[in-house]
């Protein structure tokens, strides 16, 4: 067992290395930092002084291993536009996206696992077609237009909820609907297919042999079974979720992670976009490292892989 | 015990509704894209300030000349409908041909040569999934400033993952059969290998594949134009055209509803057919 986690955390750790080399290259691509930072209207002796102000006359080298070590001691370095730690920055704005995460995560598991079991106990009947057809539906969705037609209904037209900021529970019921919608395809399918899969296997005729009830199968014995795919994948959205939440966070007016990162865009804030990129990543790579964990747990037999 | 009776079964593949539907909207969307320029009635970029805000044919007061109303600066909305339809399909089309051949390039030589490039080709998709998407596409488009070939070619660039995990895993499954074997000893070099038996062997997966890829990267260049950050304006992406709206929804909501139909049911369409190819092909083993 932990042979195996420490071979996944040294793969993780590569991967963020690898991601934080990515991150660094991705805000230089536009060439001199300097000009974009002084701005338009900037004379030469502007842009050199602006040069020797943020370090970038050093070698490339130099400045990436600056970057690396600071960060991993949790040193973001500093917003332009803001001039405060990146690191309290994005701090400040995680609350928001992972409250929003979260509730999408949980709308979207309310919603698929029964629908997704469900569907699979009665395999073929109309009530499975009506199953694929939602998640198909919910597929082919464009997430920011669902969240504009739900903001006409039910927040202008209705009245019922509050179209944007943040405040109170209410706040996220929409922005939550929205990302949960990106989500619900691939779990209902994924623990449909699950469950199928572990409802035609000779554990499960064994159980139904001996006589245990309906229920007692479904859910002890064939549900963790079909459970292991099922939490992989339940992280990995919640890894993809937090990432692609810049568009939901934008629509909604939530400040957010992946605000943050959008206006910085806009500001060419490029410590803000580079951390937040790397913050981004690592935290799905926690994620999918705490799936393994958890399917190691749930079944022994992944345990030596 | 899920044992299929033949009325149980449902029509799969070529022969059901579904399949039919999706391909019918691909159709569409292909002569729309393809016949655009003799399909519009208007010039899409054509400001008619007098003529703002016109309402589609089935609400009162409607301009026959526009069937489907104007937008705020008076441009024909069938007209930059159609028009964007081409656009989502270029778009689309190419994004997913240049992640198809990074994808495929990486899986199948992962899958085949197993060992080292096999664990680097993980690595690499690990390291890509990681990534947020989004986020990076974003960037990239603003700190370089909106292009459509910049825009297809960061999409390609970050959208290979799903090819990758396909082509690698069905090169595996091929790999081990008895014609790969038979090529072998006759002596055919790799690369034949690769070419005249993995690949055709492999390609029904990956056109599977590549049209749901078509659908994923049609949405996300539509979130991007959303966000301003993806089709350079005025060319009427229909992500820009619902963002453009957004200040009007409120009054005009058909203004933001027609677009979002227009992709909602091309994306539907595109995975329709998608599935239909699947399960005509009978590749089941990509989720």
């Amino acid at each position: 067992m932990l042979q195996f986690f420490v071979r996944r955390l040294i793969v993780a750790l590569l991967v963020a290395a690898t991601v934080m080399t990515l991150a660094f290259v991705l805000t230089r691509l536009s060439g001199d930092l300097a000009i974009s930072i002084a701005g338009p209207n900037a004379t030469q002796a502007d842009v050199e002084a602006v040069r020797k102000a943020y370090g970038l006359d050093r070698p490339l080298i130099v400045q990436f291993f600056d970057w690396v070590r600071r960060a991993v001691t949790g040193d973001l370095g500093e917003s332009y536009f803001f001039k405060t730690p990146v690191s309290s920055l994005i701090a400040e704005r995680m609350p928001v996206t992972l409250t929003l995460g979260l509730t999408g995560l949980v709308i979207a598991l309310v919603v698929s696992l029964p629908l997704g079991i469900l569907a699979a106990v009665r395999e073929n009947t109309t009530f499975d077609r009506a199953v694929q057809v939602v998640a198909l539906l919910g597929q082919a969705m464009p997430s920011f237009w669902l969240g504009l037609l739900l903001m006409i209904t039910f927040g202008l037209q209705l009245g019922w909820l509050p179209i944007s900021g943040t405040g109170s529970w209410e706040h996220y019921v929409m922005p939550g609907i929205v990302l949960a919608f990106s989500a619900i395809p691939a779990l209902t399918r994924l623990t449909r297919a699950g469950m199928i899969q572990a409802m035609g296997s000779d554990y499960i005729r064994t159980a139904r042999a001996k006589g245990l009830s309906r229920a007692s199968i479904l859910l002890k014995h064939a549900l963790r079974n079909a459970a292991i795919p099922v939490v992989a994948i339940a992280a990995v959205q919640l890894g993809f979720m937090l990432g692609g939440s810049i568009v939901i966070e934008q629509v909604f007016a939530l400040h957010g992670v992946g605000f943050l990162a959008w206006e910085s865009i806009g500001k060419n804030d490029f410590p803000v976009v580079q951390a937040v990129v790397l913050v981004l990543a690592v935290i799905y790579v926690a994620l999918t490292m705490l799936a393994d964990l958890m399917n190691a747990v749930l079944d022994p037999r992944l345990r030596s892989s | 015990m899920s044992v299929t009776t033949a009325r149980a079964r449902t029509r799969r593949g070529w022969r059901s509704a579904s399949t039919w539907f999706g391909a019918v909207i691909v159709a569409i969307a292909a002569v729309c894209a393809i016949f655009a320029p003799l399909l519009m009635p208007h010039d899409p970029f054509a400001q008619d300030l007098g003529k703002r805000l016109l309402v589609p044919f089935w609400m009162e007061g409607s301009n026959p000349a526009h069937l489907l109303g104007t937008d705020q600066l008076g441009r024909d909305y069938l007209s930059r409908l159609i028009y964007g339809c081409r656009i989502s399909m270029l778009i689309g089309v190419t994004v997913s041909v240049v992640s198809g051949l990074i994808g495929i390039t990486l899986g199948v030589l992962g899958g085949f040569l197993g060992g080292r490039a096999d664990d680097a080709v993980l690595f690499a998709i690990t390291t890509r999934l990681s990534i947020p998407v989004v986020l990076v596409a974003l960037a990239v488009v603003g700190l370089l400033g909106s292009s459509m070939t910049l825009l297809v070619a960061t999409l390609g660039l970050l959208l290979w993952d799903r090819f990758a995990v396909v082509a690698r895993s069905t090169t595996m499954q091929v790999r081990n059969l008895d014609f790969v074997a038979a090529a072998w000893c006759a002596g055919c070099s790799r690369f034949r290998i690769l070419a005249f038996e993995v690949l055709p062997n492999i390609a029904s997966h990956l056109v599977v594949v590549a049209t749901l890829e078509i659908a994923l990267a049609i949405l996300l260049e539509a979130a991007l134009s959303f966000l301003g950050l993806g089709v350079p304006p005025p060319l009427p992406s229909w992500g820009l055209m619902i963002a453009e709206a957004k200040d009007y929804m409120f009054f005009s909501p058909w203004v933001i509803v027609i677009p979002g139909v227009a992709l909602f049911v091309l994306v539907l369409g595109i995975n329709l057919l998608g599935d239909g190819l699947r399960d005509t092909f009978g590749a089941r083993s990509d989720s």
